[in-house]
């Protein structure tokens, strides 16, 4: 029923950037994950100020305190004390800081990586697409799990290590999406236009091409970033990431896996810790791709 | 059809021979193998002894053929840790992660697929509030943590179900849960979409108007045309399970082949790491030959030319 | 005189909307014969698909249909259940769509979709539904029937994907036949062969057939009633003679004007063009919708514009009696 002439419901209709503010607002899953990760964010700086104890110092005569709903805890350990005495809140605190560096960086550095390649072989098509399309295939059979194990454990576990081998391996969804975006504006008009006026290869993908893709590499970003902080949580918890005593969520679970059977809460805290971050980070990712292309939504 | 699978075919043989070249390289990476081999307090002499023993004095590439045109007989030579042919050591393993890895995908397939067509069916609604949810909980949930919670729950606190091993069937039932929940968000999703997508199309009121079923419109009329890209889907996913099978099978202590790359990685046994990433990537690369065969079959526009 | 095989009285479809509901199809009635041809002509977005997809209990469940009468062959379709409605479907009344290019399931063979109303409403075999299908794709002029049965959508031209359309409308012999603009997506030198060959077997088969369409030049070939809608109501209706010997609604005249008659109208000359736009049909609608486009509109248009009917059934939503002087 397409003609309806401009009648009351448009005649009232909002400017863009109060329906773009309306549909961010309006989108549970989006508010969510922009609150509790900044909250996180703000845990991750003030780490030093809020745990009130070093994570790294050890209490033997402090050891296993239980956390606060339990019996027997010790009001100055909220979430109680690990196999070392150290504190478990402050621990936990500082783990904040390791996974979100691990996931801003390896996603940096995978960004950086694939949107090079995935830019290069949509704009230029032709042979330069066949190999990024095949260094793709390439990257996706290698078992990302199996070859990051192998790689931190020939070099040794750090965090640099870790990151690194992260950001080396994570690309790919990068280049696929960056790719096919690439694909879908670059024979518009007004790239067309700015190649007849004679711009320069590098004006048009800085300038005409990645301003209207950008939206999908930051979506991209958020979930690249929650997928590193899970590998480097898997990498840790198997022992083959961060070395201990880093305080990394995944190593803490690790460390707790051993006396889960009597006290199950050394591995619920972190574990919820990770799982609170990676869906506050997926429900971002989410969010803007629903509010960024409501087109999309599904 | 025909000229179709070769020229994937033709993909499929450059992409193994690259992922080989890169896994054997892996050995190269710490810098010089022998002396890694030997251990800290090995002399001079010993480690020049062991670089001829294993041929590492040899150029690159030379290594690499041989290495390869075993690897292509199957054999990936000796693993130092146990002292036994790679081959015989992982075909002990292998049948334990495919059981797995078949157990995962059909258990993610079978929530996620009914799951994704009934949200299609009523956006919105209750369920298909519920389905959302469960995808959202299981893209955030590590799964290494929510196996250790099954454990706690289903071996701990209710002893229904053994913690760790491989030697029945009983085994088998929390890495599936804990693999196919890895799988499913995904697929449903997918399902889900698809389903949204095709649901709107002029056939589906064809099929209405000839008088068809709801039950016979969605699933002979849509999910067979929704399900195309899910069937990619699903073998990808596969391939990424039996990669991510090592962090399942070590938490269960299931040993099977991903339980044999944890052990060999934490004891430095090269040939068997590297025959392991060859042949996760040689099974990646067949279930996505396999897929992409299936939808041509499955899409007739592709199949009939 | 026989009984009509399908009668409407004051269907009214309703869109509903955030704040407001949109009053797409407002009060139409009228009555088919076995073997009759009516034709609904307007402009898009005039309510002809609706009012089709209406018929066949095809809308969509946001939609909300009302009607004092829906009968079909002595049924009250409005008291249909699902489960009784399906076996109208397909059987007894069927429906052509406008895109024959996507209309058609893309993974199933032709041989298939046709043979699946047949399996659905008839006891047959899957033999005789192949039979059934290989007659009725003669039946349409395909010619090497048999091949076509194991070929796919993406095979066929568009005229031919139409062509399997109608084919397998006319599986199970219905006896109303519903086209919405079966030609629109067409070549126009097939847009002929196909009204032609739907015409021809309506009249072989003696259907009932409503054909939608916004092409008057088909109306005038194939038409014995026609219905003229304008904003979601029918403005005038009668016998294709009425309609284009002595048009009373001004809408349908300017519609004449409209059409290049040859000899009539001189090379070079403009084709007739009724400025103006179509009203909002949401919210209350109030008086005759074409006022705002009417030549001879007047304060009284505002008011309710109660139907004028003559003795044979023309009817019209006008307020000037005068209206039959002016000539097309």
């Amino acid at each position: 029923m397409g003609t309806v002439s401009p009648a009351a419901e448009e005649i009232r209709a909002p400017s863009p950037a109060a329906l773009l503010r309306r549909r961010i607002f309006g989108h549970y899953g989006l508010v969510f994950g922009i609150t509790v990760l900044f909250i996180i964010i703000l845990i991750a700086l003030f780490a030093p100020l809020l745990a009130g104890h070093d994570p790294y110092s050890q209490d033997l005569l402090a050891r296993m305190k239980p956390p606060f709903w339990m019996n027997g805890s010790d009001p100055d350990h909220i979430l109680g004390t690990d196999h070392l005495g150290r504190d478990y809140l402050a621990r936990l605190l500082y783990g904040a800081r390791i996974s979100l560096a691990i996931g801003f960086i390896a996603a940096l550095i995978s960004g950086l990586i694939g949107t090079a390649m995935g830019v290069a072989a949509g704009y230029f098509g032709g042979r330069v697409d066949l190999v990024v399309t095949f260094l793709i295939n390439v990257r996706l059979a290698m078992p990302v799990v199996l070859v990051a194990l192998a790689v931190v454990a020939i070099l040794g576990g750090s965090l640099h290590v870790v990151v690194t081998v992260l950001g080396l391996l994570l690309w790919d969804r990068f280049a696929v999406v960056m790719r096919s975006s690439v694909l879908q504006v670059r024979d518009l008009e007004y790239v067309n236009a700015a190649k007849a006026i004679g711009c320069s290869t590098r004006r048009i993908i800085l300038s005409e091409i990645m301003p209207n893709i950008v939206n999908n590499l930051i979506v991209v970003a958020t979930l690249e970033m929650a997928h590193a902080i899970l590998l480097e949580a898997a990498l840790s918890f198997l022992g083959l990431g961060v070395q201990p005593p880093t305080p990394s969520w995944g190593l803490m679970i690790s460390e707790g896996k051993q006396m889960m059977l009597f006290e199950p809460w050394l591995i619920a805290i972190p574990g919820i810790a990770l799982f609170i971050l990676v869906l506050a980070i997926n429900l971002l990712g989410d969010g803007l791709r629903d509010v960024t292309a409501p087109e999309n939504r599904g | 059809m025909l000229v179709f699978a070769l020229k994937r075919l033709g993909l499929v043989v450059l992409v193994t021979l690259t992922v080989s070249l890169l896994s054997f390289s892996l050995l190269f990476m710490s810098g010089d193998p022998a002396s890694a081999i030997a251990g800290e307090n090995a002399s001079a002499s010993d480690i020049e002894a062991i670089r001829t023993l294993y041929g590492f004095d040899r150029p690159f590439l030379v290594q690499y053929g041989d290495w390869l045109s075993g690897a292509l007989r199957g054999d990936f030579g000796q693993s130092y840790y146990f002292k036994l042919p790679v081959s015989t050591l992982i075909a002990d393993r292998l049948s334990v992660t495919m059981l797995l890895g078949v157990c995962g995908i059909s258990f993610a397939l079978l929530t996620a697929v009914p799951l994704g067509v009934v949200a299609a069916m009523r956006p919105n609604s209750f369920i298909d509030r519920a389905a959302l949810f469960l995808s959202v909980m299981g893209q955030a949930m590590p799964s290494f943590w929510f196996g250790l919670v099954l454990i706690v729950i289903f071996s701990i606190q209710l002893n229904w179900l053994p913690p760790s091993g491989s030697s029945g069937w009983q085994n088998f039932i929390m890495p599936t849960v804990v693999l196919g929940y890895y799988a499913m968000p995904a697929i449903m999703r997918l399902t889900r979409a698809g389903m949204l997508e095709v649901l709107g199309a002029d056939y589906i009121r064809t099929a209405r108007a000839k008088g068809a079923s709801e039950m016979r419109v969605m699933f002979k009329h849509a999910l067979r045309n929704a399900i195309v890209p899910v069937v990619s889907l699903a073998a990808v996913q596969m391939g990424f399970m039996l990669g991510g099978s090592i962090v399942v099978e070590s938490i269960f202590a299931l040993h099977g082949a991903g339980y044999l790359a944890w052990e060999s990685i934490a004891r430095n046994d090269l040939p068997t790491v590297q025959a392991l990433i060859l042949i996760f990537s040689c099974f990646y690369i067949i279930f996505t030959f396999l897929s992409d065969l299936a939808n041509a079959w499955l899409d007739p526009r592709i199949r009939v030319g | 005189m026989s009984d009509p095989i399908l009668s409407v009285r004051n269907l009214t479809i309703d869109i509903p909307m955030s704040q407001n509901t949109m009053h797409a199809v407002r009060g139409i009635s009228f009555d088919l014969k076995r073997g009759e041809t009516l034709c609904i002509v307007g402009e898009s977005g005039s309510g002809k698909s609706l009012t089709s997809l209406a018929i066949m209990g095809l809308l969509s469940k946001k939609l909300q249909r009302a009607a004092t009468r829906l009968d079909f062959a002595g049924i009250d379709l409005m008291s249909q259940k699902l489960r009784q409605m399906r076996d109208l479907r397909g059987n007894r009344m069927a429906m052509i769509f406008q895109e024959p290019m996507t209309s058609l399931n893309p993974a199933y063979t032709i041989g298939d979709q046709l043979a699946e109303a047949y399996l659905l409403h008839r006891k047959a075999t899957r033999v005789q539904a192949r039979m059934r299908a290989i007659e009725l794709l003669g039946k349409v002029g395909i010619t090497a029937a048999e091949n076509r049965l194991s070929q796919y959508p993406h095979q066929l031209s568009g005229g031919l994907r139409q062509r399997v359309m109608i084919a397998m409308a006319l599986m199970c012999e219905p006896e109303l036949i519903i086209a919405d603009e079966p030609t629109t997506a067409l070549d126009v030198t097939i847009q002929a062969q196909i009204l032609r060959l739907l015409a021809d077997l309506q009249r072989e088969m003696n259907m009932a057939m409503i054909l939608v369409t916004h092409d008057l030049g088909v109306v005038a070939r194939v038409a014995d009633k026609v219905a003229v809608m304008y904003a979601g109501e029918v403005v005038e209706q009668g016998t294709a003679k009425e309609i284009f010997g002595h048009p009373r609604h001004p809408y349908t005249r300017g519609l004449l004007r409209c059409i290049p008659v040859p000899g009539r109208s001189k090379p070079g000359e403009h084709l007739g063009s009724i400025p103006g736009m179509v009203p909002s049909l949401v919210g209350r609608v109030k008086g005759c919708a074409f006022r705002a486009r009417c030549d001879v509109a007047e304060e009284a248009c505002t008011a309710a514009i109660p139907e004028r009917r003559m003795e044979s059934g023309h009817a019209w939503r006008c307020i000037h009696q005068a209206a039959e002087r002016l000539s097309p």
